[in-house]
């Protein structure tokens, strides 16, 4: 057989799903789990987006007991929302006017899936693996962000057991609005870090 | 020595900002993972699957997709563990290849 | 349901200075390269947990190891550090790769 990398990528991949069918079939008739389970399993982690996350921000933004919550203990504040954990152990890290906050897995693609569904193919590239706890502010403005200055930056570098979550700040102009609409203002990639909400204009809030 | 997997500070790229969606096959390999490291299985460890992609060679890491390295690991482990074997797996292989249609 | 595993006792309390030791070994280690060798504060102990070196092995990994989210002034860990020298890189990092430094 070839090395992995050698095969062209067409028949490689064949490869792979062939093993991924054979090994699924191969468990089926073990007993291990049934069909059903695989697509139940697809099912869930296809319906998940950042919603939950974003929830949970949008709680922190209108309640400041519940953002205090948050920031002592993600996993407990999650759970308080009704919000299914499992075992995972949430960070959460705020950003101020003085702080900015952005996560990266650097050794493989560690992320909270439970809150945010799938990464992003380029959370797991080399590319930001290698750079943003080097140099943080390029990568950030590859994504369109400029920090304002004086704005110093925490990478957080999820080599162990916890997850993180960024509590981005409140964009100015939301006033009043509600949870369900300040969720909707919540990105999947400012809850990473590589991205700001922007403050909502006047017109806006009609 | 740093191993295949350790990025961080290394020189690289601009980042691509990727949005990929997956093929049915992709999503079943997560299922898979998430199956077999449940709690009610027990059958493989995510600090097993990480062990097992980092022992790609270093070519193979950059080459193969997110997902065909979940299956290499997986696969690498369930062996280790002997819960299959290489030969049924084969077989299995085989057998579904000989078959043919979409998901040979 | 939850077990209560056998674990090692903490030694650092946030606000140490601890040094990442400089060693290399083979295998499946979670303390990254960038920073073995380097000095950071505890920010925090996260709890103890099962030592994932093991567990890739599929062994049990105990006595479980204090886990510390350890911070590192960037301008220390890149000799080249070119943005905010108030910038911090933060690292989960188990105990036993730790030790006090001055």
């Amino acid at each position: 057989m070839n090395e992995p990398g050698e095969l062209p990528r067409a028949d490689r991949v064949g490869y792979y799903r062939r093993m991924q069918a054979a090994v699924e079939e191969l468990l089926i008739l073990r007993g291990v789990f049934t069909a059903a389970d695989v697509d139940r399993q697809v099912e869930a982690m296809d319906g998940r987006s950042h919603e939950r996350g974003a929830r949970m921000v949008a709680r922190a933004w209108v309640d400041p007991a519940y953002r205090g919550r948050m920031l002592a203990d993600g996993s407990a504040a999650a759970e308080a929302l009704g919000l299914e954990v499992g075992p995972l152990r949430l960070i959460v890290v705020e950003n101020t006017p003085e702080v900015h906050n952005v996560i990266v897995c650097t050794l493989c693609s560690c992320y909270p899936r439970m809150l945010l569904g799938i990464p992003p193919e380029w959370y797991k590239s080399r590319a930001y693996r290698s750079r943003v706890v080097r140099e943080p502010r390029a990568v950030l403005a590859e994504f369109g962000l400029q920090l304002a200055a004086g704005v110093r930056i925490r990478v957080h570098d999820s080599t162990a057991d916890m997850r993180y979550l960024v509590l981005p700040m409140r964009p100015a102009g939301t006033g009043g609005w509600s949870e369900e609409r300040l969720a909707a203002l919540v990105t999947r990639d400012a809850l990473i870090g590589v991205a700001q909400l922007p403050d909502v204009s006047e017109s806006a809030d009609r | 020595m740093r191993g295949i997997h350790d990025l961080g500070g290394l020189p690289a790229g601009p980042v691509e900002r990727d949005e990929h969606e997956y093929a049915a096959w992709e999503k079943r390999v997560d299922a898979l993972m998430m199956l077999l490291s449940h709690k009610d299985r027990r059958l493989v460890k995510v600090d097993e699957l990480r062990r097992n992609i980092e022992g790609l060679g270093a070519d193979a890491y950059d080459r193969l997709g997110y997902y065909e390295r979940w299956m290499h690991a997986i696969v690498q482990t369930l062996i280790q563990r002997g819960v299959i074997s290489i030969d049924e797996l084969g077989r299995k292989m085989a057998e579904r290849e000989a078959r043919g249609g979409p998901d040979a | 349901m939850g077990r209560t595993l056998e674990a090692a006792a903490p030694r650092f309390r946030p606000g140490d200075r601890v040094r990442v030791r400089a060693a290399h070994p083979p295998g499946h280690v979670r303390t990254p390269h960038y920073c073995r060798g380097q000095v950071g504060v505890v920010e925090r102990l996260c709890g103890a947990f099962p030592n994932p070196e093991e567990l890739a092995y599929n062994r049990p990994g105990l006595p479980a190891q204090p886990l510390y989210r350890v911070r590192f002034r960037a301008v220390e860990l890149w000799p080249d550090y070119r943005e905010d020298p108030a910038d911090v890189v933060e690292i989960e990092i188990y105990q036993h790769w730790l030790e006090g430094a001055a």
